[in-house]
């Protein structure tokens, strides 16, 4: 601790699991945009990435609310959210936005994507996998053209609502904290903006690390064409989200309102290290570097002639270190935004505990979950495209068109 | 009980006869009151009252009695993190240096100011929920379990609370805390349980030197009517439109 804290804010409100709570719907809403590319804006190339995005999204959707019950004092009485919800609060919109989204957004795109798969699955497989894919079916077993066209139909116009109820998704995240004015480092109308593109980036980056590593652990060949756009599309997003970041970081020192003094000592005392070091460098400006150079962003097939595997490495560790910096961002907002005090004189501390319900222990858990469901769910449901031709497409200095 | 109720109910009743008689406007304001204050718990109205606090940080003494009667009166945890009411020092030296402390709520006592340097001016600032017209806090809870009374008092219904801890992150003023043995949000309540039976608020009632003045905002006669009209305001980060009802009288600038 160090100047004056109110006496009340020695205890820190919100811990690990509400910085894991904006990260996962981030990836959630990311990935869920990232398969809406190649379904509405008939972005071909991604099309390999496009079911195990869904897959990814619901996973991670699934457990998104976890963190949160966790963390309330009354978890028995959560469902008064739903039941009696304040309609003044933004929190209280949550459970809605969450059961729409999950519900008509997710789960039905999803249906209608694999119904007639589960058909042929029903009929091919035998036992209680047999009843299982009967079961998912929800007993519409038509799969005549005119029903297989309809799903189509339906799923398009699905994902047209699913773009702006991700973008609500997680835009709506950020006006939770962009919506409180007693906390100078959260009360920003650019919150929820920042919040969608960071969002974006984190999604994308968790399906072509996905992508990468599934198609690896199969043993099939990584497509080229879908990877370098998959890249391409990262570095776009992260250009975005980095000047927003910007802007939002300059605008602030601009005006230099009353909390500039304490909120400049924070960032340099305080949140060095996940900011500065882990969100700008790594996270950041090292991945920028990496996608200007090598992915088809800034000039067909980059600046740089590079082989396949060097490409596939340096999207791997761009995919990897945007991850670190993105979980560095939720954590500077939330951990930030609680490290000086509203009096304005002075800085605590946040200390992570091990165990407990708070602790390291489980937010590692339930960052795992999401991957154990999204295992299940590839088991169930093979997002897969490229069963029949072994070899894939393997053309990298294909030109990319959007 | 009844019986002194009875005896209250007779004397208003006989005191309004006097005011009708003597057509005294001041004096009816005082039987008002009165009215307020009646013992029956049953006869408590709450659409009679708008309440809200006056503080002469002059006035204050840094005792912290306020503190203490409050964590008495109210069961508020014991530890030095868990305040419905607190007295800040501040310190003002004559380079222009402010250092504010609180410790432990200044329950045990201000230390003597040690470090080195000329020092301009110094006061103790009591602090507590400021029962805003506008309540952030409010505004925020996602079930709708902390509320304004229709008497003004911000409340937390410990029933409903799920313990999500939002209003303690929408409170300007740091005024609200987790309660570590119930889970649920809780602050100040302007002792509501007393004021239902026409008692005022536990800190009041031990400040020796009346530096908190507690009653009605909206009427015309009386104690915190005067010390609104016979003092220069000023309320807590008025900027954030929070229309706190705490009302400060010789507050400093560099109080926030």
């Amino acid at each position: 601790m160090q100047g004056y804290i109110y006496p009340n804010e020695f205890e820190l409100q919100w811990g690990l699991l509400i910085v894991l709570y904006p990260y996962i719907t981030g990836l959630v809403a990311g990935a869920f945009i990232l398969a809406s590319l190649e379904r509405v804006f008939n972005v071909r190339e991604v099309q390999p990435t496009y079911r195990l995005a869904l897959l990814t999204a619901l996973a991670f959707l699934l457990v998104a609310p976890l963190p949160l019950q966790a963390h309330l004092g009354h978890p028995e009485r959560s469902y008064e959210i739903f039941m009696t919800p304040n309609k003044r609060s933004a929190m209280a919109m949550f459970g809605f936005v969450y059961a729409w989204y999950l519900t008509v957004v997710l789960l039905l795109e999803i249906w209608f994507d694999y119904r007639r798969d589960f058909v042929r699955w029903a009929r091919e497989s035998r036992g209680i996998r047999r009843w299982l894919y009967y079961g998912l079916t929800l007993g519409a077993t038509d799969v005549s053209p005119r029903a297989v066209a309809f799903d189509e139909s339906a799923g398009r116009w699905i994902t047209v609502i699913g773009i702006p109820s991700a973008f609500l998704l997680h835009g709506y995240v950020g006006f939770i904290f962009g919506s409180i004015k007693a906390n100078p480092w959260w009360s920003s109308v650019l919150m929820p903006v920042v919040f969608l593109f960071s969002a974006m980036v984190s999604g994308i980056a968790l399906v072509l690390f996905l992508y990468m590593l599934t198609t690896m652990f199969r043993w099939r060949k990584i497509d080229m064409t879908c990877l370098e756009k998959l890249a391409q599309f990262l570095f776009y997003a992260l250009v975005v989200d980095f000047s927003l970041e910007a802007l939002d970081f300059i605008h602030r020192l601009y005006e230099a309102e009353e909390s500039i003094q304490i909120l400049a000592q924070m960032v340099e005392n305080r949140l060095f290290l996940s900011l500065i070091v882990l969100q700008l460098l790594f996270g950041t400006l090292i991945p920028l570097g990496l996608l200007a150079v090598f992915s088809p962003g800034l000039r067909k097939g980059g600046f740089v002639r590079a082989s396949a595997e060097l490409k596939q490495l340096v999207f791997l560790t761009s995919a990897v270190l945007i991850q670190i910096g993105i979980f560095s961002i939720r954590w500077n907002v939330v951990i930030g935004g609680q490290l000086f005090s509203k009096s304005l004189r002075g800085l605590t501390v946040y200390k992570a505990q091990l165990l407990g319900i708070e602790g390291i222990g489980v937010t590692l858990a339930l960052l795992a979950l999401p991957f154990v469901i999204l295992w299940v769910l590839v088991k169930i449901m093979p997002p897969w495209s490229d069963e029949p031709a072994e070899t894939g497409s393997n053309a990298p200095e294909q030109p990319a068109t959007a | 009980m009844s019986d002194a109720g009875m005896d209250r109910r007779a004397f208003v009743g006989d005191l309004v006869a006097a005011c009708l008689a003597a057509g005294g406007p001041v004096l009816l304001g005082v039987v008002r009151m009165a009215e307020a204050q009646g013992t029956d718990p049953g006869a408590y109205d709450a659409s009679e009252h708008y309440y809200g606090i006056g503080i002469d940080v002059a006035k204050c003494i840094g005792c912290a009695r306020c503190v203490a009667a409050c964590k008495i009166e109210n069961d508020v945890p014991l530890e030095p993190t868990y305040f419905n009411t607190w007295i800040e020092r501040y310190v003002l030296r004559t380079n222009g240096d402010v250092e504010v402390e609180s410790p432990n709520g200044g329950l045990d006592g201000f230390p003597p100011i040690r470090r080195e340097g000329e020092v301009l001016r110094t006061f103790f600032v009591p602090k507590l929920c400021n029962h805003c017209a506008n309540p952030p806090c409010v505004q925020v809870c996602p079930v709708g379990a902390t509320f304004i009374t229709r008497d003004g008092v911000v409340l937390v219904d410990d029933s409903y609370c799920i313990g999500c801890r939002y209003c303690i992150q929408a409170c300007p003023y740091g005024a609200r805390y987790m309660h570590p043995e119930k889970h649920v949000a809780d602050k100040c309540t302007f002792c509501y349980h007393r004021l239902v039976k026409g008692l005022v608020p536990a800190c009041v009632e031990v400040c020796p030197t009346n530096a908190r003045v507690f009653g009605e905002v909206e009427k015309r006669v009386t104690p915190l009517a005067r010390f609104l009209r016979f003092n220069d305001i000023q309320v807590l980060k008025p900027n954030l439109n929070t229309q706190p009802k705490a009302y400060y009288a010789n507050l400093d600038g560099e109080v926030r």
